[in-house]
């Protein structure tokens, strides 16, 4: 089969982007997106052109490093599937494709579809973490957690990293990724501790780095390669106000609301 | 050059303890002063940075992938091993370090392996502090399954994502370091070289990814972490950036390479489907547990599967191995397949695969339990192949996976350039000729969280802090090596990409020097390798400039080392005149063609000294001595 | 005190806003409905009700002062409403300074990327009902007391019923989405919920917004005169 692909280029972050149309030949119905970017540069190189740069590592759907917006939808047209893991027997032959870069202030282009996600590094150093000293952790059985507990925390943790919820959101809001980091640890009894500190940090770094607010959509949903649910985002609001008021009383109350 | 393996004497079960009580220590206040580059924030990397900048060390921690997150250690499915006994099945640290052995078919070093297996439990104990979801039992106990064909469950697993929540936790832990300021995350760098000045490693020489600025970073010490490079292959399991490297020019420095030919096959992967195929998929080797493997007995058989009567199915492993059968080990099961298609009773586009049939299993179990027990990985593979293995019998074919080979290091995890450490898959350390399951992601965090925290300070003891700067004529010359290197990569203009030539290397490293080799093969590698070298640096073309992100460039400087690379693979695996693990020299087999262990010649490790390129390295051996358990021939018929 | 305070500057902070004055309205919305159903039992039981707003509390308030609470609950509502509307709106607009070429809309719902342009909509709506029944300037035959014949005269032109059942709809779609959002912004939907608020939010909306639409209907059909 044969497709039609306009490509956002933009040669780097100050520099205006534009769409450019190039057509690629014999695509076979088995070939991962990302491998007909492959064999596009491939014919790009051998016209001497510059190749079209595009974030990937593992190919397996695991890394979140790849990412693009196609035809309208982050990772593409199929669910729960990352832009590496999609094929192209889900194509029409000689279907036109339009590939665009994750949009959003906070994750400014750096070049072609290479965006820079260091806000979300950024989001987890604010809290995103259980403090747990190396050597100084107590016997692994020593701590129950009920297996729902333990498997709902599992569903959040999935989590990638890659941003699509973010590329998807009308508002480019980044709650879906903030809120599955919440309720991974704040599920866990290990957690409980910086459970309220750690949510109130998170939430000021995602506000400082610009993304913009949730009003529900539920596209981040739809577009999540690990199909992460909105439920979540409930949580994260709910444990939210409750450090608000815990703060009010945690002189009263010592429970690590305090950072 | 002389290999100085600083075993500690005493008893194996107490030589950690000792050492560790005897190590040297820096004062509280001093650490401060000591800066320690971490390259690497895989599992093995992160878990070192973070616990280092916990002990209070200045840390800078380097990564080429846009977050730390990235690290390959993300794609690990199966699970880690711990000798916690949770089951009451008899497991024991001695039994983990028996089975490690064993497994590695006696190549590794009794006292390392030991200490992994004494420092697996505390592993799990900081993994669960972290916040690591591991599968649970109702009662909110931990869970285990048995995993790589032992007989005790000892795995540990969240979902199919062990290695991804692994990593995560370390990488938490590493973020809360950057947070404190206590670690400095160099993101989208990669190192270009090490400097080492008067046989200390004094810094690294690196290139940020996005600006293709050059830039030298001084330190007191280099930890190296950068993992495997079982993409010399060109196709395998690995991630697309997995290199050699940073460890090549580690060794291209002064640091030996130890068992460069030892790369494991794993054989449940999904077959490729053509010259586009970028990367091959790992299919969980559980699934060995319930499904049947064969192939057609008659060669280029075309019917389809459903098709061809029971009588004419070779359950070829069961028919070799009845004890064992479609559990055999890695490296069998692998070679076997290989084998089978190679007589062209291989299955599939290019015949390039043997059947993993769940027909029986289906039947035996009912549907519903293997949906239970393997639902997420018939879902994976049906959205890469399009077909349905509940009703089609999956298509499986070995592919690179994992190298047991890496810089030497001795029992610190030093390698031979003083106040350079290797941890992670980048050593060579623990698993011999052949890794069992679920065992990298053990020795990666054993390393990174137990080990080189401690051993750091046996070095950093002896050297006064901020002994090196940058403005020393070591780091210029170095830089100026690094931008020489680019600007001629650059310059050669010529008509073939960076990929083809990848491609064409992979394929002379796995027919010659993959799962089977022979001398003829080697040599002929040998040259083709050389030719390929010459033609690559005559006409490659890799386009657009160092001024910015060149996605081309990267590659071809990844590619150009696994060039250099290649030649010492070969001549290790030509000097191994035996079959040991994953090893396997045609000319060394017994009647019913299994390995041929040669214990007299060869118990030792091979680490090769750097002699220039194109010059035939010089071997060194560090003789192996097994008291604790006896080199046993590994039957698994 | 300071938690608080960064609680209101922080864009959840602000949906919460949203969500309580919005719940607000929606009571009185609500409220302001089953009143208004009254016309249906003839003008003395209507205008009855109207005084009755008026008198109620006493004899502990005074004539109307209930109803003046009233009033400045849902005015200090509505403007800290459209506040919170217009910083989270304003924040979405920063957060995506170059757009796509186009996003396919996958989960969300009309209603949901109406909310805007809704609260907008309503917004105009209001301030035309106000002129038109509150203090009659826009409805030529205002009777001052007479809440019955003014309704009835309003209604009986049919653009200004075409205008009505339009804002209802508009209510309606707003309250729609507004509704299960504010569950969610609350934090509300614990998983149980998960099944049933959509749905909930949907007939919820449609009993208000059916509810105000019979009555221009049933003038221009001439079933109340
Ligand atoms: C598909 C798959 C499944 C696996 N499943 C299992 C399993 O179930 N159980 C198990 O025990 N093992 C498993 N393994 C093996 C295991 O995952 C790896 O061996 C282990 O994760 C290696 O970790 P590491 O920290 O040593 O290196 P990596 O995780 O590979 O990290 C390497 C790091 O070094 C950085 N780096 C590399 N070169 C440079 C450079 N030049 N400059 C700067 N930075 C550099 C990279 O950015 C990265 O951060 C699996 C492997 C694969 C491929
Ligand atoms: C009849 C009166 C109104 C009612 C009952 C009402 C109700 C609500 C409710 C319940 C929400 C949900 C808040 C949340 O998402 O948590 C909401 C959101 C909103 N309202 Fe209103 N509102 C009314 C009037 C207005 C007005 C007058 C405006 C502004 C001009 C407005 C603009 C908005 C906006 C922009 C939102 C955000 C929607 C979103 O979440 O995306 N509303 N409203
Ligand atoms: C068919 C639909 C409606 C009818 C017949 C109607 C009727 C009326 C009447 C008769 C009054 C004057 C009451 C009085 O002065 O005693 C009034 C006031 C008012 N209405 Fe409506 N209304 C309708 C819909 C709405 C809607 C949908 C809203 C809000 C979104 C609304 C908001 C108001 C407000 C804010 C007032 C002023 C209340 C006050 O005096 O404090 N109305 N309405
Ligand atoms: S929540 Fe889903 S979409 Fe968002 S970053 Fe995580 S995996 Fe990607
Ligand atoms: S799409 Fe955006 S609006 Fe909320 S529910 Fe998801 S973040
Ligand atoms: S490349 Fe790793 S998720 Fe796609």
């Amino acid at each position: 089969m044969k497709v039609e692909l306009h490509v956002w280029r933009q040669t780097g972050p100050a520099a205006r982007g534009e769409f450019v149309r190039y057509d690629v030949a014999d695509v076979s119905p088995d070939m991962s997106f990302l491998e007909v970017l492959d064999v596009l540069n491939e014919q790009l190189v051998a016209r001497r052109e510059e190749p079209i740069a595009f974030d990937h590592d593992c190919r397996e759907g695991i890394c979140g490093a790849c990412g693009m917006v196609i035809n309208g939808r982050p990772h593409g047209p199929e669910r729960a599937t990352t832009a590496c893991q999609l094929h192209m027997r889900h194509f029409a032959d000689g279907a036109a494709i339009w590939i665009e870069p994750w949009r959003a202030r906070a994750f400014p282009v750096v070049k072609d579809l290479v965006v820079d996600r260091s806000a979300f590094d950024r989001i987890i150093q604010a809290g995103g973490f259980i403090t747990a000293r190396t050597g100084s952790a107590p016997e692994a059985n020593s701590l129950l957690v009920p297996k729902r507990d333990a498997d709902l925390a599992m569903d959040a943790a999935q989590c990638i990293g890659c941003g699509a919820c973010v590329a998807a959101c009308p508002n480019a809001s980044a709650m879906l990724f903030v809120a599955a980091k919440v309720s991974h640890l704040g599920l866990l009894p290990q957690g409980q501790p910086e459970r309220y500190s750690r949510v109130e940090g998170l939430v000021a770094q995602m506000d400082a780095e610009g993304f913009g607010a949730c009003t529900n959509h539920g596209e981040c949903m739809a577009a999540c390669p690990k199909e992460i649910s909105i439920d979540f985002i409930a949580r994260l609001n709910r444990d939210y106000f409750t450090s608000t008021f815990r703060r009010q009383t945690s002189d009263l109350s010592g429970d690590g609301a305090e950072p | 050059m002389e290999l100085r393996p600083q075993v500690p004497t005493g008893p194996l079960e107490t030589k950690w303890t000792r050492h560790r009580s005897e190590i040297r220590l820096v004062a509280p206040a001093n650490k401060r002063k000591y800066h320690v580059i971490v390259v690497g924030s895989g599992l093995a990397g992160a878990s070192a940075a973070a616990s280092l900048a916990d002990l209070g060390y200045n840390v800078s921690c380097f990564c080429f992938q846009d977050s730390p997150r990235r690290a390959h250690s993300i794609a690990a499915q199966g699970g880690i091993n711990a000798a916690k006994n949770y089951q009451n099945d008899g497991d024991s640290v001695f039994r983990l370090f028996y089975d490690t052995v064993k497994g590695g078919d006696f190549r590794s070093r009794e006292a390392n392996v030991y200490r992994l297996a004494e420092i697996s439990a505390g592993i799990i104990d900081q993994c669960v502090a972290q916040g690591v979801p591991f599968a649970r039992e109702y009662g909110g106990l931990l869970a285990n399954r048995s995993f790589g064909g032992v007989q005790v469950s000892r795995t540990f697993y969240a979902r199919g994502q062990t290695g991804q929540q692994l990593l995560l936790g370390a990488y938490q832990a590493l973020a809360r370091q950057i947070g404190r300021g206590a670690v400095k995350m160099y993101a989208r760098h990669e190192m270009l070289d090490l400097v080492v000045i008067e046989g200390r490693a004094r810094g690294i020489i690196a290139r940020d990814l996005v600006t293709g600025k050059i830039n030298a970073h001084a330190a007191d010490a280099v930890v190296l972490a950068t993992g495997g490079y079982s993409n010399i292959y060109y196709l395998s399991t690995n991630a697309k950036g997995c290199n050699v490297t940073a460890i090549w020019r580690a060794h291209k420095r002064g640091a030996a390479f130890a068992n460069p030919c030892f790369s494991q096959i794993h054989p449940t992967c999904i077959p490729p489907t053509g010259e586009h195929q970028s990367k091959l998929t790992l299919m969980s080797e559980s699934l060995r547990n319930d499904g049947r493997i064969w192939v057609p007995s008659r060669p280029g058989d075309k019917r389809r599967p459903d098709e061809i009567p029971e009588a004419e199915r070779d359950y070829y492993l069961e028919r070799l191995y009845p004890s064992f059968g479609n559990l055999a080990p890695r490296d069998i099961a692998s070679r076997r397949a290989k084998e089978v298609c190679d007589k062209g009773r291989g299955v599939g586009p290019g015949g390039n695969g043997v059947y993993l049939d769940f027909r029986d299993a289906i039947g035996r179990l009912g549907r519903h339990v293997v949906a239970e027990r393997y639902g997420n990985l018939f879902e994976m593979y049906e959205r890469i192949t399009a077909e349905n293995p509940y009703t089609v019998p999956m298509r499986i074919y070995p592919a690179p996976h994992y190298t047991m080979g890496g810089l030497w290091v001795d029992y610190n995890l030093m390698s031979t350039v003083a106040g350079l450490y290797v941890i992670g898959e980048a050593n060579f350390s623990d698993h011999g000729a052949n890794r069992l399951g679920a065992s990298a992601l053990m020795q990666g965090l054993a390393d990174g969280y137990f080990i080189v925290p401690y051993t750091l300070g046996e070095h950093l003891a002896l050297v006064k802090p901020g002994g090196a700067d940058t403005s020393h004529a070591a780091f210029r010359q170095t830089e100026q090596d690094v931008t020489e290197r680019i600007r001629k990569l650059l310059a050669v203009g010529g008509r073939r990409s960076v990929d083809t030539f990848h491609r064409e290397l992979g394929r002379v490293m796995w027919d010659k020097c993959g799962m089977s080799r022979n001398a003829q093969g080697l040599r002929e590698a040998l040259e083709r390798v050389r030719c390929l070298r010459e033609e690559f640096w005559n006409d490659v073309y890799v386009g657009g400039g160092s001024e910015d992100l060149n996605q081309a460039l990267e590659r071809a400087g990844r590619v150009a080392d696994f060039f250099e690379f290649a030649e010492e693979m070969c001549y290790d695996a030509l000097q191994r005149e035996e079959s040991c693990g994953c090893h396997f020299r045609e000319e060394y087999q017994t009647a019913e063609g299994e390995a041929k262990r040669d214990d007299d010649r060869f118990a030792h490790v091979a680490a090769w000294e750097f002699t220039g390129v194109g010059n035939t390295p010089v071997l060194h051996r560090e003789p192996l001595a097994f008291e604790a358990v006896h080199p046993s021939v590994r039957s698994y018929r | 005190p300071p938690a608080a305070a960064g609680l209101f500057r922080s864009l959840i902070g602000k949906k919460l806003v949203m969500a309580v004055t919005g719940l607000i309205l929606f009571l009185f919305v609500v409220g302001h409905m089953l009143g208004n159903l009254k016309v249906f039992q003839g003008p003395e039981h209507f205008n009855a009700y109207a005084e009755g707003l008026r008198a109620v509390g006493a004899p502990f308030f005074g004539r109307g002062q209930l109803l003046w609470g009233v009033r400045i609950t849902l005015l200090v509502s509505v403007f800290a409403h459209i506040w919170a509307a217009i910083e989270v709106t304003r924040g979405s607009w920063r957060a995506r300074p170059v757009g796509y070429r186009r996003l396919e809309p996958v989960e969300t719902t009309y209603a949901a990327r109406t909310m805007r342009w809704g609260g907008v909509i309503i917004f105009l709506y209001v301030i035309y009902h106000l002129l038109d029944l509150t203090f009659g300037r826009a409805n030529p035959s205002f009777v001052p007391g007479d809440v019955y014949h003014n309704v009835i005269a309003s209604f009986s032109r049919w653009p200004v019923s075409a205008i009505y059942i339009v804002a209802m709809v508009v209510v309606g779609l707003h309250i729609y989405h507004g509704l299960w959002s504010a569950f969610q912004t609350l934090g509300l939907n614990r998983p149980p919920t998960f099944r049933w608020r959509r749905g909930a939010a949907a007939a919820i909306a449609a009993v208000i917004a059916g509810g105000y639409i019979s009555i221009p209907v049933a003038v221009l059909a001439g079933l109340i005169r």
